[in-house]
């Protein structure tokens, strides 16, 4: 059972030191281990004083789920319990975070999409909650390794959506991505993506700080809607049912409230930037006229990529989306200059990214833009391929 | 009705869609300009004490006395409006009003164009309203008014205000009353 003591200025209820998420990100030491994602998801949140998390740990999932459970058990974790599935898990998560806990869940695939009607409730009552995507792609057919299709229904529910290539980026970014989700000027979900079974199940090395310091205690009453609190008089005037209310608001509010929402994913800019070191990350030659823009495990093979046409003689560079909500269109705009060929590798049928590239470049950048190769379903993206793709394309001097 | 203002009838576009968002730590807003807090203090106190039908509107977290942050806070918002000749009227509750509220007397972040327009009001400080209210509020305001609008936020400011101070606690406050004195004597006010 849980071991939780009362939380002090300087230690949480494990005992554990808090700290700055700039101490536990950039200062404290960090010692090498070798982890699957989902272990290392667990050791995040170990470092998180999260509140509550919520989970409906089907098989075959990922482990994070139970992982945090055993934190529960551990006396890590304030409170954890278990959905009747995912709908009920990500309302009894909104739940959570309205009440004012520091909130987590894990899920994937058609779980995500069961949860659906959530996600954007939990944008649109400015809760800071995370959800930690391990993207398996959609039924039918079942398939358990990656595909991130389901993160392009993700996209217009008003949460940040950050993307982690692998098992390090992915501790990285899950306590960081608390910090900037509860700034009071954000305050909107945050899912947490990477690509299920490569990165959910694969062991890798890993820095890691020291599990006896934890991040500050999240404070509800610094949350732009104040939290559900019968005692204190803001609150009781707060969480009424606000849709229910639609004959007797304006449209505006309605429009208002939307573009507040999505106002707020936008001042996440300068969190992100500074927790994420930039919003895109760039390997290979900076005046190359080829470029990968990429994000997940793409960006691995693509790096990859890159290194063979680099033996060959040609120049490219892979260009790394951190967030896809905000999307990194200035930054994109930058590292592109001079690039005349855009290739997008994917790991889903549909070519989401594809998409938002193109949407981003429209009128602001002339170069050809391919969206592929693509693989889905649990196939993997042999650099081959990829430079199978950018010779159909173009004749690159070298090749 | 008043005269619209720079986005018409829709909050569209809001100010993040055209690349100003809050302004950083020690600093302020004026429109998309990053400024010193005490320039913007100064700019704030001029307004107000010369646009037609000043008026403060008073958030929930400065109308209950539940800490004794709020009760300091809400003395000084009496001594503000005596500085700056503005009304008051409280936006006590974000809940919707039915069947509509008495624009002489309340604001309300769902319609707070009623008020605005019923009382004529050219320049208004928004205080003590959470942030998520006040950001619905300004983005309707600054879309179907001419309203000149003011935040004096405890947290982080508001980019949809034409003037925003961030991180204003009880000293902030104080030294923002000392300021508009000076602008009111240098105005003749």
């Amino acid at each position: 059972m849980s071991t939780i003591k009362d939380m002090t200025k300087t230690h949480n209820w494990s005992g554990q030191k808090l700290v700055t998420a700039d101490h536990m990100l950039f200062d404290a030491p960090r010692e090498k281990h070798f982890m699957t994602g989902s272990e290392v998801l667990k050791e995040a949140v170990k470092r998180c004083t999260v509140d509550a998390s919520v989970s409906y740990p089907i098989t075959p999932q990922s482990e994070a789920a139970h992982l945090i459970g055993e934190l529960w058990a551990e006396g890590y974790v304030g409170t954890y319990f278990r959905g009747e599935n995912e709908f009920g898990v990500m309302s009894e998560v909104a739940g959570c975070a309205m009440a004012g806990a520091r909130t987590i869940t894990t899920t994937s695939g058609p779980g995500t999409l069961r949860a659906m009607e959530n996600f954007p409730q939990w944008s649109g009552t400015r809760i800071p909650c995370q959800l930690v995507l391990m993207a398996r792609g959609i039924n039918s057919p079942l398939t358990i390794q990656p595909d991130n299709l389901e993160v392009t229904f993700m996209l217009e529910t008003g949460c940040q959506i950050w993307y982690a290539e692998n098992v390090q980026e992915l501790f990285d970014m899950s306590i960081a991505a608390f910090v900037v989700a509860e700034k009071p000027d954000v305050h909107v979900p945050i899912v947490t993506v990477c690509d299920g079974f490569f990165v959910s199940h694969t062991r890798e090395s890993v820095m890691l700080p020291a599990d006896d310091i934890a991040l500050f205690p999240y404070e509800p009453y610094k949350s732009p809607l104040p939290p559900i609190d019968s005692e204190t008089p803001p609150g009781r005037f707060l969480r009424d049912p606000f849709v229910m209310k639609s004959n007797y608001i304006s449209y505006a509010t309605h429009a208002s409230w939307q573009f507040e929402v999505r106002s707020a994913v936008e001042r996440s800019r300068p969190y992100a930037k500074h927790f994420l070191n930039g919003l895109v990350h760039v390997t290979g030659d900076a005046d190359a006229e080829i470029a990968f823009v990429t994000c997940g495990t793409a960006s691995n093979q693509a790096k990859e990529a890159q290194r063979d046409l680099a033996k060959q003689g040609v120049k490219s560079k892979v260009i790394k989306l951190r967030t896809i909500r905000p999307f990194p269109t200035e930054e994109l705009l930058a590292e592109l200059d001079g690039v005349k060929h855009i290739f997008i590798p994917e790991f889903n049928v549909v070519g989401w990214l594809e998409k938002e590239v193109k949407e981003a470049l429209y009128k602001k950048h002339d170069a050809e833009i391919v969206g592929g190769p693509r693989v889905a379903g649990g196939m993997s993206l042999p650099s081959e391929a990829i430079l199978k793709e950018v010779f159909e394309h173009i004749n690159v001097e070298g090749a | 009705m008043a005269n619209q203002g720079p986005a018409y009838y829709s909050p569209y576009p809001a100010a993040t869609y055209e690349g100003v968002i809050t302004p950083p730590e020690g600093k302020a807003l004026l429109l998309s300009d990053v400024v010193d807090e005490e320039v913007a203090m100064r700019e704030i106190a001029k307004v107000m004490l010369t646009k037609e039908n000043a008026t403060i509107f008073p958030g929930p977290q400065v109308l209950y006395g539940f800490n004794e942050e709020a009760k300091k806070k809400a003395t000084l918002i009496k001594e503000m409006a005596e500085v700056l000749n503005a009304k008051m009227i409280p936006m006590y509750d974000y809940r919707p009003k039915y069947p509509k509220i008495d624009a002489e007397v309340e604001i309300n972040p769902n319609h707070p164009n009623l008020t605005i327009w019923h009382n004529n009001i050219k320049a208004a400080i928004f205080i003590g309203v959470h942030c998520h209210y006040a950001n619905v509020a300004l983005k309707i305001v600054r879309s179907e008014t001419d309203c000149y609008t003011i935040a004096i936020c405890g947290l982080s400011g508001h980019e949809d205000a034409m003037a925003t101070l961030r991180d204003q606690h009880s000293s902030e406050l104080e030294k923002f009353i000392k300021i508009a004195k000076e602008v009111k004597a240098e105005l003749g006010k």
